[in-house]
């Protein structure tokens, strides 16, 4: 189960705090596809963020399957996520000089799991990539690029997946590709957790979470 | 997928950052390397100098000594042959003798089979006040050379002065504008000057020579001498002791001194020249030593300020380079590699580029050095100048000195935080 309890969070912006996340709770159970919506500056990316062990909340636990990643020192942490986060951005964030099957294997770096190559041959060719192993993300679509960055973020078959605005740079097609993944990928006892705006995309969630700011 | 592939990958995307770093440790590596080549160069140059030098030396030496052992070989020394109760601190201090011996005394050594000396001169001296012209004098009277019955005759060092004639030294005949042919009065008596000596520089230029006899008569010392001067003793410096006891044998009423002859002077003059050559050979040691140290100084302020603004330079790069893998950062963080990791995979970037430069600057170095070398030598040897322990000292420094100046941004980079560079981004 993965459980926020009354998670908050501000930030200083030269003399004033903006409170970005104010206690905000939330309880997604196995197998769930949970959309987060909200307007921009709402704080669906920071949320994301507390979830994925990489910014404390100032106050609140997050709690992904009975354990606080906060209460682990930086380094334990670290293994944690990854292990058991797995990354979706809008922006892809793929590594310039690596080739698709490279930045897919960059999963692989902390945790050298058996068979890695070959699973991520698979995943690839799963998501018609297989043609575009050895090229360089300036060489790939833009729909190319998000699959890329799905199969990087799945490779270690974490527990959870965070998205933001997964399809935010996609057209119809792949953006559909993309949550079908998304979703067949939560069924198999994961959560997967996406914030948008999208609202034709949060639709295809199991549920939809708002956020408004406050 | 490995750290050091990622590293290597990186690398060869940004290659403009990555070659001008290892531009930068090479020139680290290589002038600390070019500056250790040169000094040996110049070490071994110094060495092959002084080597030569040496040798040129001791040829020289021996030679000298060669030539002064056969010129001085036929010529012996000086012995000066006084009266047996001659105070000879009254001899030293009046530079004459008071006491007398019979003239005969060199007839008995020249009739003797005695053969370390030879050239046997007596003579009357006495200081005296010249008193026609007011001057104090030294009086030699002189006879020439008596030969030696036994031995086949040489041509005589000493000329004889005729009766009736005077050679006057270069003070007196100077200072008293006398010239030759001149007719002088010495004690009441006249002499035509036969001879003036050139100025020596000693107790000559005072001296007067005349005849024996006359001189015999004009001091009231008849049939009599003070001293007798035997030169080109042919025997060595080991032998005076046994000149004296042959000496004192057919002379007993007689004591022998060493005098200051030109075969000792001209061995003084042979142990000056090897101590000039000695001398010489220090001094270009000197020189090349004081060269070594002010070359030493150059180079220990210039490769210090060299390697520091090479470090500086990487660590300008390294920055530069962590700002634009910002996102890079934020990613690799976000798939779980630690803060450390971040900070280690700068760092062996790092030690990756500082030991390329090492090699690529300790290479250009030792060529410089060899051309160096070569430009000024033709017999040091290029292989002599190949120093290992500079080598893994400089590969060793270089790697250090660009993970040392890289510290600071791979520290910077480690502590980005992700989640602002993912939120910015």
């Amino acid at each position: 189960m993965l459980q926020l309890t009354n998670i908050k969070k501000s930030f200083r912006k030269k003399n004033d705090v903006v409170n970005v996340i104010d206690n905000f709770s939330l309880t997604v159970d196995e197998g769930k596809f949970i959309a987060v919506q909200g307007a921009s500056g709402s704080g669906k990316t920071t949320l994301l963020l507390m979830i994925g062990t990489l910014l404390t909340p100032d106050n609140g636990t997050v709690l992904i399957n009975g354990t606080d990643p906060y209460s682990l020192n930086p380094e334990v942490r670290a293994n944690f996520r990854a292990q058991n986060i797995g990354f979706v951005f809008q922006q892809f964030y793929l590594l310039p000089y690596l080739t698709v099957l490279e930045n897919v294997l960059t999963s692989n770096l902390v945790f050298k799991k058996a068979n890695a190559k070959e699973k991520a041959l698979k995943l690839l060719q799963h998501l018609n990539l297989e043609h575009r192993l050895t090229h360089l993300p300036s060489e790939l679509s833009v729909g190319e690029r998000q699959r890329t960055a799905l199969a990087r973020a799945v490779l270690n078959q974490p527990k959870l997946i965070l998205a933001d605005e997964p399809t935010g740079n996609l057209d119809a097609e792949n953006g559909a590709v993309i949550l079908d993944y998304f979703k067949k990928y939560a069924a198999k006892g994961n959560y997967v957790l996406m914030v948008t705006h999208s609202k034709h995309a949060a639709e295809t969630a199991d549920r939809i979470e708002v956020l408004d700011g406050k | 997928m490995t750290f050091l592939k990622l590293i290597i990958k990186e690398i060869s995307y940004r290659k403009l950052n990555f070659w001008l770093s290892i531009l930068s440790a090479a020139v680290a590596a290589g002038c600390l390397i070019g500056a250790l080549t040169f000094l040996r160069a110049h070490k071994l140059r110094t060495e092959e100098i002084i080597d030569r030098k040496e040798i040129e030396t001791k040829k020289r030496v021996i030679k000298l000594e060669d030539d002064y052992r056969k010129i001085t070989k036929k010529m012996g020394f000086n012995v000066l042959i006084l009266p047996k109760d001659q105070n000879l601190n009254d001899f030293y201090a009046d530079d004459f003798a008071s006491k007398y011996m019979p003239e005969n005394y060199v007839h008995k050594l020249a009739n003797s089979k005695i053969v370390t000396i030879r050239h046997l001169l007596p003579s009357l001296q006495q200081k005296l006040k010249w008193p026609e012209k007011k001057r104090t004098i030294i009086l030699i009277g002189t006879r020439g050379e008596v030969p030696n019955v036994f031995k086949s005759p040489l041509k005589p060092l000493v000329q004889p002065v005729n009766p009736g004639e005077i050679v006057l030294g270069h003070e007196l005949h100077s200072s008293l504008n006398i010239s030759i042919g001149e007719v002088v009065t010495l004690l009441g008596k006249s002499f035509k000057v036969s001879k003036l000596h050139r100025e020596r520089g000693n107790k000559d230029d005072i001296t007067a020579w005349i005849n024996l006899k006359e001189a015999q008569i004009l001091l009231k010392k008849e049939n009599k001498i003070n001293a007798i001067l035997a030169l080109e003793c042919k025997c060595a410096w080991a032998g005076l002791a046994k000149v004296r006891d042959e000496i004192s044998e057919i002379l007993p009423d007689t004591q022998t001194l060493e005098s200051h002859g030109k075969a000792l002077a001209r061995a003084e003059a042979r142990d000056r020249a090897a101590k000039e050559a000695v001398a010489a050979l220090d001094a270009v040691k000197h020189h090349r030593a004081v060269m070594l140290a002010e070359q030493k100084d150059f180079v220990s302020t210039l490769v210090p300020a060299v390697i520091f603004v090479c470090a500086v330079w990487i660590g300008v790069l390294a920055f530069g380079n962590s700002r634009d893998r910002r996102y890079e950062i934020g990613v690799l963080r976000a798939l779980g590699v630690s803060s450390k990791n971040i900070f280690f995979l700068f760092l062996t970037k790092a030690a990756l580029i500082g030991f390329a430069g090492a090699v690529l600057g300790c290479c250009a170095g030792f060529f410089a050095g060899m051309l160096i070398v070569s430009d000024k030598s033709q017999t040091v040897s290029l292989f002599a100048l190949f120093q290992p322990n500079a080598l893994i000292l400089t590969l060793a420094g270089a790697t250090i000195l660009s993970v040392t100046a890289t510290w600071l941004p791979a520290l910077s980079a480690a502590r980005q935080d992700p989640a602002e560079i993912l939120r910015k981004e």
